[in-house]
């Protein structure tokens, strides 16, 4: 933003204000356009893509299932177990696309803004995930059994019980949502900054008049470097997001006791 | 500088704005809607008629396989059970035959002695039959001769009886089986 533009002497780094967008009309910002259409595009693309399938699949078809059975069988059905992952492959498959698409929002021309990297949004699938796995285990074990059933994992011993309730409860009711929807908007923001500050500080170097201009180019470079590194952060990020949200669920359901 | 005044306007990064949070919840809400109403169904649908068309490929290979050993086993019983009838056909044939052979040699050694026997019984008849006749003409004959030989016709007396008599019977102490005919035949 403005930053920069100013500091024609002294470098200014690109701070908080970088991830803040002028309203395009209304309340409506970047982020949020973005948001809406990345559920637009996920969306339709499933839509589309399932319209017309064969036992034999097309090459856009294998992509398509290999995406849905990484989301099927890795994340929902070998976290959460084999009788009972089904109803929550929709949202495991939601998460795991709408964070990737968003993610990649990041690097993508004319967007350029990883969605995620605004907290509203992480902490709007987190808000599904908690009720999710709450809903699964209460409707699983019932009210008491499912608070015994999160509060003492099996094989505790009778002198720690005390402390491991409280740390496992406060654990699964306040800390695992908020844990999740901070680390991809941790993830992003820090990734969105880097690649943002080599961007802006190669401009400085570069318009500084100075002998510092031959420092420019390792800025830029930096930054193609970054942005390389960031499609892999954004798509782990999307990854693990969803992989977690597997792993909730699959301990809310499990019957180890 | 305005950079910290920005900064001053700015809401701290992790606290959430209401409208993204809930555009977050509307978007990702109608998302979820789409994918488990629409998507998730049509691939869970594709999954489950392919796993029926794999599965249901490798069973009918199964069966035809299995079909194919039971046939293999009863064509090979059977082949087996002809072998043997076979077999037993062929030995019941051959002590058939052998019986048949020695019936037959049996039957022929019956009919060959029977045969034997009843030549041998013509035969001791015409010798019979022609030791009566030889004996009935050989007194004539030798008559004849005795008479040529002497001279004189030996009439029918006692005396000529006597010795032709005598002499039948020296005949007959030579063939003593003969001697009791000899006697009566010499009347004739």
């Amino acid at each position: 933003m403005g930053e920069f533009v100013l500091a024609a002497e002294e470098f200014t780094p690109p701070g908080v204000g970088t991830f803040i967008y002028p309203p395009i009309f209304g309340e409506v910002t970047k982020p949020i356009v973005q948001a809406i259409f990345a559920a637009i595009l996920v969306g339709a693309y499933f839509l589309v893509v399932t319209r017309r399938m064969t036992m034999v699949p097309s090459k856009g078809q294998f992509v398509a299932e290999s995406f849905y059975g990484l989301a099927r069988n890795t994340m929902a059905r070998d976290q959460i177990g084999g009788k009972e992952f089904k109803p929550f492959v929709p949202l495991i498959l939601g998460l795991f696309s709408f964070v990737l698409v968003n993610n990649l929002f990041g690097i993508i021309p004319f967007f350029q803004f990883p969605t995620m990297s605004r907290i509203g949004f992480p902490i709007a699938l987190a808000l599904f995930v908690y009720v999710a796995y709450h809903y699964a285990g209460f409707k699983k074990h019932g009210f008491v059994g499912y608070i015994k059933h999160a509060a003492l994992p099996p094989g505790v011993p009778a002198f720690v019980a005390p402390l491991i309730i409280v740390i496992e409860l406060f654990t699964k009711f306040a800390f695992q949502p908020f844990s999740l929807a901070l680390r991809v908007f941790a993830a992003m923001f820090a990734g969105h900054l880097i690649l943002v500050l080599a961007v802006v500080g190669g401009e400085f170097l570069l318009f500084s008049g100075s002998a510092l201009v031959v420092a420019a180019p390792f800025a830029f470079i930096a930054a193609i470097a970054f942005t390389f590194l960031e499609v892999l952060v954004m798509s782990i990020q999307a990854y693990v997001f969803a992989l977690l949200a597997g792993v909730y669920i699959g301990a809310a359901v499990s019957t180890e006791h | 500088m305005d950079i910290s005044i920005l900064a001053a306007e700015e809401p701290l990064p992790v606290l959430p704005l209401p409208g993204e949070l809930i555009v977050g919840i509307i978007a990702f809400a109608i998302l979820l809607f789409v994918l488990n109403k629409y998507a998730v169904p049509r691939f869970e649908a594709l999954y489950e008629e392919r796993t029926d068309a794999i599965e249901g490929g490798l069973k009918r290979a199964q069966e035809t396989q299995e079909q194919a050993d039971r046939l293999k086993a009863e064509y090979e019983e059977q082949i087996a059970g002809l072998r043997a009838e076979a077999a037993r056909i062929r030995d019941d044939a051959r002590a058939e035959g052998t019986q048949i052979k020695a019936e037959l040699r049996a039957q022929a050694e019956e009919e060959a002695a029977r045969i034997k026997q009843r030549g041998e019984e013509q035969i001791a008849a015409a010798r019979e039959q022609a030791v009566r006749q030889l004996r009935g003409e050989i007194g004539g004959l030798s008559i004849q001769l005795a008479g040529r030989l002497i001279g004189r016709e030996l009439s029918d007396t006692e005396a000529r009886r006597g010795t032709v008599d005598s002499f039948l019977a020296e005949l007959d102490g030579m063939e003593p089986r003969q001697a009791a005919p000899a006697r009566s035949t010499g009347a004739s």
